[in-house]
């Protein structure tokens, strides 16, 4: 795209004499000689383009300047080879103080989008690379929308991802535009999709090659085609007689997904639609009050809060520090497969290497599954699958650049692997660790050089766990464990640094969530009520299927790991399972019976009973080993704590992590239920002592 | 092997003698090389198709490498009958490797002798400078023939194509006959000489009369080479090979063409398959079709030095010879006579043999006319015959009777294969030789430290 831009730059401004001087600090506004004026977004000093108060404002003073040169059309594109706009900067978010501030905000933006859609002239939106929440909001305001057909270009309206819905006229012309059912979809679970599928939808009138954009913006300026509505069942959907009843579906289907009292938006976004529908002005005014109250509430704030914990977890790893192209991983089995798969799918040669050529198989087939879910294209499948390489003889460590070990939880197999390993690895290659019970401490004796051996400890299902634990010894080199970091970043996960401490951080706040999940059910409370109590709270799973689908086996050894460390019981209940063989959805058998790897779900009857501490008894187990966590300094800062217990464990999201929700739901009434607890349940429900502080 | 080349003498026979003398400028080292298992055809399309099982061979060999496989100078590949979606395969597997955009890649077709003859072209690539460092070999999914529509119904199916209206359309449909429905086996097509209209079996049969080599002959032969691959599996004699993954979590790490139950006995109760009823040449005395790929590094002195390579062997010679198409299987005699007749050597001084296994008939037609005195005369223009090759320094593993014959595979499976029987005995010379589909011959020596 760039490459083409810059020559019809050059051809524009080579030939014709009416360029603007270039006032603009945002923008760079070219008319050419057929007399269409180009409006190029390039944001000083941000990698991305987002809609600020600046951008907007030059925006307006463009369209100020095109109604005296009255050109024959107006196209908007960006500059920036990434995409065209990602949304409204959501650092002006946080600086919004009252309701009246927010609405004179979304009035404003409104305004000039709806300057472009009232223009006498035809305008385009150019659109490569991502156009969402705003950026996607001010190219439904132009007259057409041509995109570029790359897998790069994603369009889409993720405001509920932030709580609040959107409010720059998005949800008043995009029902009107493509028809109620799949524009409420898209806004309503914020998902994002291809330049086909918007064609398909109708949000683009074009799809088109990358060579042919520029072609394609001149020719629809100079021929206006019909402006694109939705016609007929699509355009009946938004009829005042048929609101009521698809609004009805649409909010049972909702409900099933997400309460209102945690996710407001989505509901808030539905009511609108259901009460204003066809009336574009009355929708433009209910968007502004209803995000500008949305904007101000808990749920968007914390929701905020979680996207700058996403950016701080990012900018953990400087990318810069490493250039990871080949990988070797060892042990083949589901973490170690797993990571392989993924680290092949994010464009790196990788072999893995593992005894058994079974679980190589295995291996290769879980990842050929990966990739047809996620491309789609056997072509593009093929690409993958071609940089993933079985490794019997283990031949690719020599030429890695990050070499993780994945094996079996057995401190002397690791290390005797680590000595096989350390002679053939390149000197400035990363050794890593997949452990997540074994201090790096003892994992590094042996080794000609311990400094080297970092923890780089990833979740399961590694496709979808975003958060990885970079661990670090006291004696660990920073140099490595800094190289760590960047290399999640290179494969897309979000780095957290923690310290060689039992459990880390994520199992070690899991754990006694879990176990107290355990006692409950031994005490006879039915595992459905127990995770819907977690459910309620705002956990995606509850603690109970959450331990069927790790595996019994696994959760009572890490619970043995971390009794040990930490002096935790491990509730009879746990082994007595794991000794009969039922471990969980594997096994098909755990806390929940499971029928084609779906649980099956018992009739109501007495074991409904719900104790009224049901939710505390969980919820401050886990509130209280973060606590411990932060005070004995196992990640730097309460912060980067709620960050990773969030992407770690998908802690409720919109209270903030652990830490945000003790401070937000009063430090002292929670210390209170503790000590109720702990009076009633027992010397588990100790309160750590950084609460008295 | 400069040397030897110095001393190539076009010796008694009018054709050498016509012959250029080839000048080697420099020496070509064998430096790594992998197959696939090979995969019997099982009368549908197997699990790889030839793209992949070429990456199954290619990446496992470039995973251990320690160059990327854009250090590559070329990749040329052997393959008789591509798929449809692998045109220049050799180009497909480069790229799939991961070799950077500019490394060119090229597909060679010489039949049965494919494998060899770009390994021959690499060789010759490199001993002129041309390159340093080239990824050669063959593969063949020869389960992924194409079935083809008959010509007719192709014509046809233009005249439908044609017909827009209703009368039109019931016309052409009167016109569909059930014969245009029959379709067009390529293989079986591809096994069979255009030229003289008889199959490869039919000439392993003209072989078996010409030097009386009995039923019981090729029996006791195919049995013994299906021992020998048994033997060479228990005792990991078959390092080369790579086990290929599939995505629906198998694995494949042995030739399965194998029958470890294998006699001459039982083998004598087969009926014969291209001469009916009163032939002898059997499908269990004969190669298997088979999937399959084999692949070399072949590099040049500077590129051993450069990456510190180790060596496995030297590329010292090769030849390529026509014969009469009917008696096809017979051209390893005519390629190896050459050969040893330029670096003076007699049967008995070459360590190791591996000569394709196309049928087990044609193998011992071979050694039959080596030790024919007027065939020696008449058609090699020997003074007398060329003298006894010893069994049990041929095919010592099995070969295409047991393991199969993957047609474009094979002629880098068993040069590779040979290098390795040479390591195993630290031996010093070894000639690997084809018979080819259409009345040719090819063979190449290699020689060790």
């Amino acid at each position: 795209m760039t490459d083409q831009m810059t020559e019809k730059e050059m051809e524009s401004e080579t030939t014709e004499e009416v360029t603007s001087e270039n006032s603009y600090q945002h923008w760079r506004l070219v008319v050419d000689e057929q007399n269409i004026a180009w409006a190029h977004l390039d944001r000083a000093d941000a990698a991305a383009n987002t809609l600020n108060r600046e951008v907007v404002t030059e925006l307006d003073t463009i369209l100020d300047q095109l109604e005296t040169d009255r050109p024959r059309g107006l196209v908007i594109l960006s500059d920036k080879p990434n995409g065209f706009i990602a949304g409204a900067d959501i650092t002006e978010f946080t600086a919004i103080e009252n309701e009246q501030q927010a609405r004179e905000l979304i009035r404003r933006v409104q305004g000039i989008i709806n300057r472009i859609e009232d223009a006498h002239y035809p305008s385009v939106a150019l659109i490569h690379g991502f156009c969402l929440g705003g950026g996607l909001e001010l190219a439904l305001g132009c007259h057409y929308r041509i995109a570029d057909d790359d897998a790069a270009t994603r369009l889409g309206l993720p405001e509920v991802q932030l709580g609040i819905h959107p409010g720059f006229g998005g949800a008043a012309r995009l029902p009107l535009l493509i028809g109620a059912p799949a524009a409420m979809d898209l806004m309503l679970t914020g998902r994002t999709v291809s330049a086909r599928a918007a064609k398909k939808l109708g949000i683009v009138d074009y799809a088109v090659p990358n060579r042919h954009l520029l072609a394609a913006a001149t020719s629809v300026i100079l021929k206006p085609p019909p402006k694109a509505h939705a016609t007929g069942w699509r355009g009946l959907s938004n009829h005042s007689l048929v609101r009521p009843l698809l609004a009805r579906v649409m909010r049972k289907k909702l409900a099933a997904k997400a309460s209102p009292q945690h996710y407001p938006a989505p509901f808030a976004l539905l009511d609108l639609w259901s009460k204003h529908g066809a009336d574009k002005q009355a929708m433009l005014r209910g968007e502004e009050h209803s995000v500008a109250q949305l904007v101000l509430g808990d749920t968007a704030q914390n929701l905020i809060r979680v996207f700058f914990l996403q950016e701080q977890l990012k900018s953990q790893g400087d990318k810069k520090l490493i250039s990871p192209k080949r990988v070797h991983i060892v042990g083949g089995g589901v973490m170690g497969g797993d990571i392989a798969a993924w680290c092949a799918l994010r464009g790196m040669k990788v072999t893995v290497q593992d005894r058994s050529e079974e679980t190589l198989a295995r291996m290769f087939q879980r990842a050929a599954k990966l990739y047809k879910k996620k491309l789609k294209q056997p072509r593009l499948v093929q690409e993958v699958l071609d940089r993933l390489s079985p490794d019997i003889d283990g031949l690719g460590v020599a030429q890695a650049d990050v070499v993780i070990e994945a094996i079996f939880e057995n401190a002397e197999a690791k290390q005797a692997l680590y000595r096989e390993l350390e002679p053939r690895m390149k000197p400035d290659a990363v050794l890593a660790t997949n452990t997540s019970s074994i201090p790096l401490q003892v994992l590094s004796e042996g080794l000609e050089r311990p400094e080297r051996l970092v923890g780089i400890h990833f979740f399961n299902p590694v496709a979808k766990m975003q958060l990885v634990e970079i661990v670090t010894a006291p004696n660990t080199d920073p140099a490595v464990a800094a190289k760590a970091a960047a290399f999640t970043r290179h494969i897309d996960r979000l780095p957290l640094f923690v310290t060689s401490s039992p459990g880390f951080l994520v199992n070690r706040v899991l754990m006694p969530y879990l176990l107290e999940a355990v006692v409950l059910e031994s005490e006879g409370i039915s595992p459905q009520v127990i995770d819907q109590a977690a459910r309620d709270f705002g956990m995606p799973m509850g603690p109970m299927a959450l331990a069927d689908s790790v595996g019994l086996d696994i959760c009572l050894s890490v619970a043995e790991i971390l009794s040990q460390k930490l002096g935790v019981e491990v509730p009879p209940r746990l082994r007595s399972l794991v000794e009969a063989g039922h471990l969980g959805c594997k096994s098909g058998q755990g806390f929940y019976r499971y029928k084609n790897g779906q649980p099956e779900r018992a009739k109501a009857g007495w074991a409904d009973f719900r104790p009224p501490n049901l939710e505390d008894r969980l919820m401050l187990r886990m509130l209280n080993e973060s606590r411990a966590c932060l005070r004995e300094g196992v990640v730097k800062n309460a912060d980067l704590l709620d960050a990773g217990v969030i992407f770690g464990t998908g802690f409720a999201p919109f209270r903030g992590g652990p830490m945000h929700h003790i401070e937000q739901s009063s430090a002292d009434a929670l210390l209170e239920k503790m000590q109720a607890l702990r009076e009633s349940e027992g010397e588990r429900f100790q309160a750590d002592p950084s609460w008295s502080t | 092997m400069a040397e030897n080349k110095k001393k190539v003498e076009a010796v008694s026979t009018a054709k050498s003698a016509t012959k250029t003398v080839r000048k080697v400028v420099r020496p070509v080292f064998i430096v790594d090389g992998a197959r696939t298992p090979f995969l019997k055809a099982r009368g549908k399309p197997g699990v790889f198709n030839a793209a992949n099982l070429a990456m199954g061979a290619g990446r496992p060999l470039m995973a251990r490498q320690p160059f990327e496989p854009g250090d590559l100078d070329e990749v040329i590949m052997g393959c008789v009958m591509p798929g449809p979606d692998e045109a220049n395969i050799a180009r497909i597997l480069a790229l799939r490797l991961g070799c950077d955009k500019r490394v060119p890649a090229w597909t060679v077709q010489r039949n049965c002798a494919s494998g060899m003859q770009a390994l021959d072209c690499a060789a010759h690539s490199i001993a002129h400078g041309g390159a340093n460092l080239v990824l050669a070999g063959g593969v063949e999914s020869m389960s992924h023939a194409p079935v083809l529509l008959a010509e007719t119904m192709v014509v046809w199916l233009a005249g439908w194509a044609q017909a827009r209206t209703l009368g039109a359309r019931v016309k052409a449909l009167q016109q569909l006959r059930p014969a245009h429905l029959k379709p067009v086996i390529a293989l079986l097509r591809g096994l069979t000489d255009p030229v003289v209209g008889l199959s490869m079996g039919q000439t392993a049969e003209i072989l078996a009369q010409r030097f009386d080599i009995s039923r019981e002959q090729m029996d006791t032969y195919a049995a013994r080479s299906h021992l020998r691959l048994a033997t060479a599996q228990d005792e990991g004699h078959l390092a080369e090979i790579e086990t290929l993954y599939d995505t629906q979590g198998h694995f494949y790490t042995e030739d399965d063409g194998l029958r470890r139950d294998s006699t001459a006995t039982k083998l004598a109760t087969l009926k014969p398959v291209f001469d009916r009823p009163f032939g002898k040449v059997t499908a269990g005395n004969s190669a298997q079709v088979t999937d399959g790929a084999a692949m070399l590094i072949l590099a040049s002195e500077a590129a051993v030095k450069k990456w510190d390579l180790p060596v496995l062997g030297r590329i010292a010679d090769s030849e390529w010879a026509g014969l009469e198409p009917a008696q096809m299987g017979l051209g390893p005699v005519h390629a190896t006579t050459p050969i040893l007749q330029r670096h003076k050597f007699g049967l008995e001084d070459i360590d190791y043999w591996e000569i394709n296994e196309a049928f087990a008939t044609q193998v011992l037609a071979c050694l039959e006319a080596w030790k024919d005195n007027q065939y020696c005369r008449d058609e090699l223009h020997l003074p007398d015959a060329m003298g006894e090759l010893d069994p049990s320094r041929l095919n010592v593993d099995g070969g295409g009777v047991s393991l199969g014959h993957p047609v474009g595979a094979s002629g880098a499976r068993i040069v590779l294969h040979l290098l390795h029987v040479m390591e195993r005995n630290a031996a010093k010379r070894g000639v690997a030789s084809l018979c080819i589909g259409g009345g040719q011959g090819g063979a190449m020596l290699v020689e060790r430290d």
